[in-house]
């Protein structure tokens, strides 16, 4: 470890700021984080801020700015260890529909003075842009995963974060599985574990959260949820929402229609 | 009252049934058994006899399970759910020991492993070869596992025989049911005609007589016995499923390249169902847990699975990183090269794998598929073999 207390940076891109809410809602273990470290730069939090370099940088939020493109390189070049946080950092967010739509026709529509957005056409990871040593997964991601993260980086060993799937999670909690038992279509199976498998504990299929498992068989799960009853649309609306930019559900909702069908 | 012996068999009626209950609650154990939870029937601490599905049985298929009413009162008319008896012997998440630094030196503090003593109470007979299996594993090497020992020592086996298979049971063949033998604390066997509603009990154990010393009982008429013995031949020869296993570890072995394990590979969704359900998957991985300045390691061991990828990661890359490599490396070690390690099948015919699997993958089916056609490759797909 460093002589001086490790400096943590938090960095926001194009987010919600759920995750950022998630690191202040960690509160005790915050409270034991921050006698530790010292937070150089974390806007939910405070308006202070401390030059870099920083030994942490945890990023939240996906580029979709010019702006954004010069600025992720600046905290990259600050950044001893650079943490992307959250489905918008890793894979682009659920603003990254717009890859899949036209920019400037969302210009016109939405804005009185189109003229004066600067936006770029798409929705980008982080990873895009500059070298990352890791991605923490989630909308949002899990407190525990964060604090994980936070403690392997301050004390330099590699994150227990697995790529297994939710429904190790759903076995290891008791949950009783919603698809065989009910007949509720579920992306557990090709989802990333992280959240504790919250849906499924309230009768719920998986919602993708956090992005797909690291072995993920999409077309076996779009036969399944085509045999439970979901029809073609629906099955591509559930693999374009947060981690619609992910390449395993991105083909999952390709191959869910075919184009002419593809809204 | 007249002391009962090992091998002593009794009546129980139903009404009698909660004077049992109450027996085994006085006697100090926590009654574990099955129980509705959430449109399934679990295995989880019971405080009554109501607590039981009684009235209710489950219809299983591949990748599919609904409860559904019985037309009687039956308290065991179902079969083997979604969670297994393992998670209360070895559970899915266990701290095994903490470190605490202290300068330059350390100290280990083990895991306390007390706890009251369990009763479970209605395990089926794969359900108890299941138990044989992972006191093998945990019990059998060189050094046995503390928790999973301590909580085995206290435990009591009740027993019951099925009164009907399920689609997806096949322990006929593998030898292990659906009649209960003798390595068990006590036997039941539900009668719901004709006469009253009873249970034949069979006394296994001396720590099964014991608790057995104030519940009323009636003597057993021989036709009792006759009628249990035909509820478990009926039963017998209901099987949902059948798995031929007449030299099935050399069967696999020699069919490494078969091309099913390319079809079965399709579908598998390496999802973990299968092992998280099996009775005898036992994989765990360990984690340490350091708090923030490393005084303090908590040691975590968490069920593990041959399906995720890290399993096998060794240097930041997984050895079988394929989906056909994970499927195979289960099946072969389930049905065959466990024999070579534990001098048993890990496979005990309860089916949990096949209903609990979303796409209802069905290793019975995979097996018969490669022994209609043993030494079938596909050339194009095994070039190089499969990683
Ligand atoms: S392999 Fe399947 S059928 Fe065999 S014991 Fe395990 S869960 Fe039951
Ligand atoms: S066989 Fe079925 S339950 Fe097992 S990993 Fe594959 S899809 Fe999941």
């Amino acid at each position: 470890m460093p002589v001086h207390k490790p400096r943590v940076a938090v960095w926001k891109f194009a987010s919600c700021d759920g995750c950022q809410l998630t690191m202040l809602d960690c509160e005790d273990a915050l409270l034991a984080i921050a006698d530790k470290v010292e937070i150089a730069n974390f806007r939910e939090a405070s308006s202070a801020v401390v030059e870099g370099p920083y030994d942490l940088s945890l990023v939240e939020g996906s580029v979709t700015t010019p702006e954004d493109v010069r600025r992720v390189k600046e905290v990259r070049a600050e950044s001893r260890v650079l943490v992307t946080i959250g489905a918008c950092a890793t894979a682009g967010g659920i603003q990254a529909l717009r890859n899949f739509a036209d920019v400037d026709e969302y210009r016109r529509l939405v804005y009185a003075q189109p003229q004066y957005i600067e936006t770029l056409a798409t929705s980008t990871p982080i990873a895009d842009h500059v070298p990352v040593d890791f991605e923490l997964r989630g909308c949002p991601i899990s407190k525990a995963q964060l604090l994980e993260v936070i403690s392997a980086y301050l004390t330099n060993r590699a994150p227990n974060v697995p790529n297994e799937s939710v429904c190790i999670e759903c076995k290891r909690r008791g949950n009783v599985c919603v698809l065989v038992a009910h007949g509720t279509p579920c992306l557990g199976p090709v989802t990333q574990a992280g959240c504790g498998a919250i849906c499924p504990a309230f009768h719920r299929g998986c919602y993708g959260c956090f992005g797909p498992q690291g072995s993920p068989n999409v077309p076996s799960m779009l036969k399944e949820l085509g045999e439970l009853g979901m029809a073609p649309l629906p099955m591509y609306r559930v693999f374009r929402t947060f981690n619609a930019m992910a390449p395993a559900f991105r083909s999952a909702a390709d191959s869910a229609v075919s184009e002419e069908d593809a809204p | 009252m007249v002391e009962l012996k090992v091998g002593d068999r009794r009546v129980l009626g139903r009404g009698d049934f909660p004077a049992f209950f109450a027996a085994l609650r006085d006697a100090g154990y926590d009654v574990i058994g099955p129980t509705i939870h959430d449109g399934a029937i679990v295995y989880d601490r019971l405080t009554r006899v109501e607590d039981l599905p009684i009235g209710w049985t489950d219809r299983q298929g591949p990748g599919k399970y609904r409860l559904e009413r019985r037309g009687d009162q039956a308290l065991f008319g179902y079969n083997v759910g979604p969670f297994t008896w393992k998670k209360f012997l070895y559970p899915p998440r266990e701290r095994l020991w903490t470190a605490y630094r202290d300068g330059d030196a350390f100290s280990i503090e083990p895991e306390p492993v007390d706890g009251p003593p369990l009763a479970f109470l209605g395990m089926r007979a794969c359900e108890l070869a299941g138990v044989r299996v992972t006191d093998r594993v945990f019990q059998g090497g060189p050094v046995a596992d503390p928790g999973y020992s301590a909580r085995r020592s206290r435990l009591l086996r009740i027993a019951v025989e099925c009164g009907e298979a399920g689609a997806n049971c096949f322990c006929v063949s593998m030898g292990t049911g659906p009649g209960v033998g003798a390595d068990v604390d006590l036997v039941l066997t539900e009668i719901l005609e004709p006469g009253p509603h009873r249970f034949l009990l069979r006394v296994g154990s001396p720590a099964g007589a014991e608790v057995l010393a104030r519940v009323p009982l009636t003597p057993a008429e021989p036709t009792d016995g006759q009628i249990a013995e035909a509820i478990v031949e009926r039963t017998a020869g209901s099987m949902g499923r059948t798995m031929n296993t007449e030299g099935i570890r050399d069967l696999l072995r020699n069919n490494l390249e078969h091309p099913r394990w390319d079809n079965v590979a399709k579908r598998c969704l390496a999802c973990t169902n299968c092992t998280m359900v099996c009775p005898t998957c036992f994989c765990s991985t360990q984690e340490e847990v350091p708090d923030l300045d490393v005084s303090k390691v908590e040691r975590w061991r968490r069920w593990d699975s041959c399906f995720n990828l890290a399993f096998t990661e060794l240097h930041g890359s997984s050895v079988r990183k394929s989906g056909l490599s994970r499927y195979r490396q289960w099946l072969t070690h389930k049905l065959g090269t466990w024999n070579d390690q534990f001098g048993s099948s890990g496979c005990v015919g309860c089916g949990r794998c096949i209903t609990w699997c979303p796409v209802g993958i069905d290793l019975t089916e995979e097996v018969a598929a490669i022994r209609k056609s043993p030494g079938a490759t596909a050339a194009a797909a095994t070039k190089g073999g499969s990683p």
